[in-house]
């Protein structure tokens, strides 16, 4: 796949936990780069800082040190409560757990994100459904989550994380609860109908039986990039 | 996002029905015994507040409620009708006869002795017969709960006959008194009939009763009255107010409620609090997700605020439903007629309801306002 223009670029982002002597240095410098059209993958072991490194890139957590520029943006520039709106215009989450809000329908779930911006909740819903449809979930639009299978929870979620076209998708383990066929099918769908050449993609996993999505692989550890295998690379391997 | 909160809500139908119900209890359970409490207080000046003719009460300057008089001098009708801006000044007697039915039953009475010319503060409302015949020799009005204790099951009837102090009395009327504070008979006779009906002493003016000239007001005669004859004058209200006062300060009533109102809030405000509380706690992840999605921490506070606040709003709907179904069928029982429940009572709770409501949403908000929403990435 042909480089694009960065959608995120780190250089020597640090990042600490706690004060004094219990400071503990999540990211020690990390220096990485994810590109529009591209799935990136973080690799690590636990603790290694991969959970802290995509909290930074997404503006949940603040870099204490370096430059961290997220679609153009210059993070350390933004106020609180401006790094929520950018998030919210930007940014797309998938959850390990999906994290779904139980007591709302597949259809409903989708149409957070369109909420907090203010649409009304009838459009909101339309629209959500008609993404269902899209990832083949068109029979379950009306489905509450605990009447989901896992793979299709993780489609709702995915189909939450595009309802507003952000050009940002974070994923946090999102075939680490589902089994290694769904795992495939969930990763089939997010280079297919997620990625795109207007959007980036970074997902952290520790499932080796997916990281042949991957455009990048970036390994992490003890808070650091470690080593970048391109695509290419990981297929000679 | 005012939807996905209140679907969050009641999503968890066991914690969202424990929610409105604690808080509908600690409603029903405030408003029942504030009223049942204003109401009792306010049965201890029943019989002041019925004499709807005059304005102003005079009285002995020892007397300091309704239940303890000292009585005035014969004389003292005439000083006070002496003070100027005095429209008419009347006497009134207040003893307890015992009265006898034929059939033997007995009980202690309130008789209100009225001024024989003008029957000044005889029974406005009544169910039978008229208070006009009180002018008839021996004749006393009895209020409906008062011939219900004496003639138990049997049907309410006028001209049926009494015994008081050896003297025979007929029941020319039934009332519809207010229920006084002890649950006696309230009788209504002339002043000269009710003294033949207790026995004479030396003196027995329980009270002279008067109204202002018009242009006058019951405050500035009462001042007056004070100044110019020494005795003590009172407004209606303020007399009320005097007996509420003395029951406040004199008997265990403004403490046993108190602990039971005071009990009914705190353990509202526990259960209510705490199981919003947990409920909040329980939706974190849920909250950070979304959080973490772009949502402010103004739309969490909002959408914190609307459940606390839906949630207290029905459970108080639901809890004076609950108290305005008990006070409507009390209302049947002659030992609780007159027992409403009172607006000011159903806000005084409605502001406690909201304080509870308040601090629950304090609590949830601070621990929503400080939940990183990058916890949602962590297991």
């Amino acid at each position: 796949m042909k480089l694009n223009d960065d959608a995120v670029l780190c250089r020597n982002v640090k990042k600490y936990f706690g004060e004094g002597e219990a400071r503990i240095e999540a990211l020690r410098g990390i220096n990485f780069d994810a590109h529009f059209g591209e799935m990136t993958f973080l690799l690590g072991p636990s603790g290694c800082g991969k959970t802290t490194l995509i909290s930074v890139i997404a503006g949940l957590l603040k870099r204490d040190e370096g430059d961290l520029s997220v679609l153009g943006t210059q993070m350390e520039d933004l106020s609180e409560n401006e790094r929520v709106l950018f998030r919210r215009k930007n940014l797309g989450f998938i959850f390990q757990q999906y994290n779904l809000l139980p007591a709302l329908t597949a259809a409903e779930n989708v149409a957070v994100p369109l909420l907090a911006t203010g649409v009304r909740r009838k459009h909101a819903v339309e629209q959500a459904s008609e993404l269902l449809s899209l990832l083949g979930l068109g029979n379950r639009v009306n489905s509450l989550p605990a009447k989901l299978s896992g793979g299709q929870q993780q489609r709702v979620a995915i189909a939450r994380a595009l309802i507003h076209e952000p050009r940002l998708v974070v994923c946090d383990e999102p075939t680490a609860a589902l089994d290694n066929a769904t795992g495939q099918t969930v990763m089939e769908l997010l280079a297919t109908k997620v990625l795109s050449r207007e959007r980036a993609v970074i997902i952290v996993t520790h499932d080796s039986r997916v990281l042949h999505f991957a455009d990048s692989i970036a390994h992490m550890d003890d808070g650091r990039i470690v080593e970048v295998t391109r695509q290419q690379l990981q297929e000679a391997v | 996002m005012h939807f996905v909160a209140l679907r969050m809500l009641t999503g968890d139908r066991a914690k969202y029905f424990g929610l409105v119900f604690a808080i509908a209890f600690c409603t029903f359970l405030l408003e029942n015994q504030t009223s049942i409490f204003a109401n009792v207080l306010r049965r201890t000046a029943s019989q002041i507040l019925d004499v709807t003719d005059a304005e102003v009460w005079v009285m002995d300057p020892s007397t300091e409620y309704w239940e303890q008089t000292k009585a005035l001098k014969d004389t003292d009708l005439t000083r006070v009708r002496s003070v100027s801006g005095v429209q008419w000044a009347v006497r009134l007697f207040k003893g307890n006869p015992i009265a006898k039915t034929p059939s033997g039953k007995f009980a202690a009475a309130f008789l209100i002795g009225l001024d024989d010319a003008t029957l000044a503060g005889a029974p406005r409302k009544m169910l039978m017969g008229s208070w006009e015949r009180l002018s008839e020799p021996d004749s006393v009005v009895v209020d409906k709960a008062g011939y219900i204790l004496l003639f138990p099951d049997e049907p309410l009837q006028v001209d049926r006959s009494l015994e008081m102090n050896d003297h025979r009395a007929t029941i020319v009327g039934i009332s519809d008194a207010s229920a006084p504070f002890v649950s006696l008979p309230v009788m209504h006779s002339r002043y000269t009939e009710a003294i033949n009906f207790l026995g004479r002493e030396r003196t027995q003016l329980s009270f002279v009763i008067a109204r202002p000239k018009p242009g006058i007001s019951a405050e500035e005669l009462t001042k007056r009255i004070n100044a110019q004859t020494g005795l003590r004058a009172r407004t209606t209200k303020e007399f009320m107010w005097d007996c509420i006062d003395y029951y406040m300060r004199n008997t265990g009533i403004p403490v046993n409620f108190g602990i039971t109102i005071g009990v009914a809030l705190i353990v509202g405000a526990v259960v209510a609090g705490q199981t919003f509380y947990i409920f909040t706690v329980e939706n974190l992840k849920q909250f950070g997700a979304i959080k973490a999605m772009g949502v402010t921490n103004f739309q969490l506070i909002g959408m914190i605020l609307l459940q606390a606040f839906s949630a207290g709003a029905l459970g108080f709907a639901l809890g004076t439903g609950m108290a305005a179904t008990f006070f409507e069928l009390s209302l049947r029982l002659i030992a609780m007629r007159g027992m409403v429940l009172m607006w000011q009572t159903v806000a005084i709770t409605g502001g406690c309801i909201l304080f509870v409501v308040i601090l629950a949403s304090i609590l949830s908000i601070r621990k929503v306002c400080v939940l990183e929403p990058a916890e949602v990435f962590r297991g």
